[in-house]
């Protein structure tokens, strides 16, 4: 990979940290309400895939969903505006921070109930398939949802009809706030794609580049019409579930031992260091830069208006209804 | 010119005029192909459209519908068959939190013009596919809701709800697929809403959907044999549900029997009475009368089943009370 390829995957790493280490404290202050789920922990992920994407393809995923669409380059505003519950966000002030889209960028949106966006996937893969489309539906869930029925009915249904669809385990160890041993009979999630045939490999999730390079074969396999793939990328959430959790079911110290060793930004940065591609000036340079970018971000959700309520009724359904 | 087809037949034709019409309408189920359809409303398609059109399904009811929204997504016309809607319930997450809520809570961006085929009904099939559950489905906002009893709504019906950009939930019934009626030659479709008065009459208003506007039309053709005039009303979609053509009815008759194959518990026919009293309430001269199952688990033994689903001699005597103007409760 060239240098500015390399800088990019950090940047938006970055990006997605300050965003949501802003969210936070605007959360804090009262400015965002509801649900506020943190990907902080798990940047190398979201952008270690969708750095192996192409624009054709598409991505849908569950309602830890900020660090997708930076890390497909959309602009961070109207996300932020978003939780900020104004005009301008990005689903204009009716999703919140588990409902983001962008159809343009074939980003098909957060969804919130556990599993439930996983037969979506396999419809747009269907869709994709039947029209055509040469385009991979790249699915992104957590370990939790392995447990619902939904999966194993999108699995088994992604396998029959060999549907061009990546399913991407995102496994952080905790469903909420319990462990994976005590709710998962099999706890390696590729078993349960080797259930359905599906081939299946455990990736270390927290560098990005060995994201990125499973999600490059796997894409390849789809692409080629032999049905979907499943990675299951080990990872680790290094905040509460969401804003709410005061985390009791783990020690601090287990916390802070992911931490020290497993920030995939750390790391990253560490790597990038090391191996000589930047030095630690140019990688400050980067992070001061996202700094200031995030302040503009909250600027623009803070001096946003808030939806009209004369917009409230609109798009319950796509077609008018008569007025009697 | 119209002539007389069976309700079944009215599906068969919209189903193949639309997948003639776009290609992009398919069909998906269980057993809808092989098998030729529970009910065999879809034979003869996967010979006629191939399996990329027709496709067998997993019985996976969640799974299938989930499906059917992406693909309702992706730009495709899916049109799934639940093969009755006691299995409907478990596709009540995709329907309910996903077909319903995606173009409002991103903004409009998506639509989801997925419809959902499923049948209601009863014979003997014992409590878990016995049920019918409109009121579920019509309590949400965001699903249309579409009942018909008529051939001629089911085929203009159907092509609508196809060609349209909202979730449908299109319920069917086992007892009424055989039944003839007039339908138009050659193409058309009728929009999504509104109820129809089909008998005309003036002393009392009977409101019905599906196989229970059969039971309402032939109590009010006994009735007309006893000197009463009750004016019928198929409603037809029950959501956006259409009260003022009720409500009219009832300015004129005064009188309203709501006649449901539901449990009248928190049901279609609840609603319907609560919204007449809040828009013709000085013009009702006695309350309003329900007539629905009674309120258990259906049983398997005929004479049992007889008693819970109700019959025209349980409309005749709602009749009968309300225009006493006495309160009955019949089931």
């Amino acid at each position: 990979m060239e240098k500015g390829q390399l800088l990019d995957l950090y940047r938006k790493m970055v990006e997605i940290r300050r965003f949501e280490e802003n969210a936070a404290e605007q959360y804090a202050h009262g400015k965002i309400g509801g649900f506020l789920h943190l990907y902080i922990g798990e940047e190398a992920v979201a952008v270690g895939a969708i750095s192996a994407m192409e624009p054709r393809d598409h991505l849908v995923t569950h309602y830890r969903d900020h660090g997708y669409p930076i890390a497909l380059g959309i602009d961070p505003r109207p996300l932020m505006a978003e939780l900020f519950g104004k005009a301008t966000g990005i689903s204009g002030g009716r999703g919140g921070s588990m409902h983001m889209s962008d159809p343009e960028r074939n980003f098909w949106g957060g969804y919130a109930i556990v599993g439930g966006h996983l037969p979506i996937a396999t419809g747009i893969a269907l869709s994709n398939q039947y029209l055509n489309r040469e385009a991979v539906v790249v699915c992104f869930f957590g370990d939790g949802s392995t447990n619902t029925g939904a999966f194993h009915e999108a699995m088994n249904l992604s396998a029959v009809w060999k549907l061009p669809v990546l399913w991407i385990c995102e496994n952080n160890l905790y469903g909420m706030g319990t462990a994976v041993e005590y709710v998962s009979a099999v706890r390696d999630m590729v078993k349960k794609a080797g259930a359905y045939d599906i081939p299946a490999i455990q990736i270390d999730g927290q560098n990005p580049l060995e994201v990125r390079e499973a999600t490059e074969k796997a894409l390849e396999h789809c692409r080629s019409g032999q049905g979907p793939f499943f990675i299951e990328a080990m990872t680790y959430r290094f905040r509460g579930h969401s804003m709410a959790d005061p985390e009791a079911y783990r020690t601090k110290e287990e916390v802070e031992t992911h931490r020290a060793s497993e920030d995939p930004i750390v790391r990253f940065s560490r790597m990038l260091t090391e191996d000589g591609v930047a030095t630690q000036a140019e990688l400050d340079r980067i992070d001061a830069d996202v700094e200031q970018e995030m302040e503009e971000v909250v600027r623009f959700a803070e001096d946003s208006p808030v939806p009209g309520p004369e917009t409230l009724m609109d798009h319950i359904y796509a077609e008018p209804v008569p007025v009697r | 010119m119209a002539r007389e087809i069976t309700y079944r037949d009215a599906l068969r034709e919209a189903l193949h005029e639309e997948m003639d019409r776009d290609e992009r309408v398919f069909l998906l189920g269980e057993d809808i192909g092989a098998y030729q359809g529970s009910y065999v409303v879809t034979r003869g398609f996967l010979e006629e459209y191939g399996r990329k059109r027709v496709r067998d399904t997993p019985i996976s009811e969640l799974g299938i519908v989930g499906l059917a929204n992406g693909a309702a997504m992706g730009g495709l016309h899916p049109v799934v068959e639940l093969m009755t809607i006691n299995f409907s319930l478990l596709a009540i997450d995709q329907i309910v939190n996903h077909a319903a809520k995606l173009h409002y809570m991103f903004n409009g961006k998506f639509t989801v013009p997925v419809v959902i085929r499923t049948a209601s009904g009863w014979g003997q099939l014992g409590a878990t596919h016995s049920q019918t559950f409109e009121g579920w489905y019509a309590h949400v906002p965001g699903l249309r809701v579409v009942m018909p009893a008529t051939p001629r709504d089911a085929k203009g019906f159907l092509k609508s709800a196809i060609r349209g950009q909202d979730p449908v939930i299109f319920i069917e019934h086992s007892l009424i697929y055989r039944n003839r009626g007039e339908v138009p030659e050659g193409e058309y479709t009728l929009p999504l809403e509104g109820a129809e008065v089909r008998r005309e009459g003036k002393d009392v208003t009977l409101v019905s959907w599906s196989r229970g506007y059969y039971l309402a039309l032939g109590a009010a053709e006994d009735l007309a044999k006893q000197g009463i005039e009750a004016e019928v009303i198929d409603m037809r979609v029950l959501r956006p549900l259409d009260i003022d053509t009720v409500v009219q009815s009832v300015q004129k008759t005064n009188r309203l029997v709501i006649v449901e194959e539901s449990w009248r518990t928190l049901g279609m026919g609840a609603e319907i009475a609560a919204a007449v009293q809040e828009h013709a309430f000085d013009y009702l001269d006695a309350p309003i009368a329900r007539v629905g199952s009674l309120e258990v688990p259906m049983p398997y033994a005929k004479n049992l089943e007889r008693l819970v689903i109700p019959g025209k001699d349980e409309v005749l005597t709602a009749v009968q009370g309300v225009l006493a103007r006495e309160l009955v409760t019949v089931h």
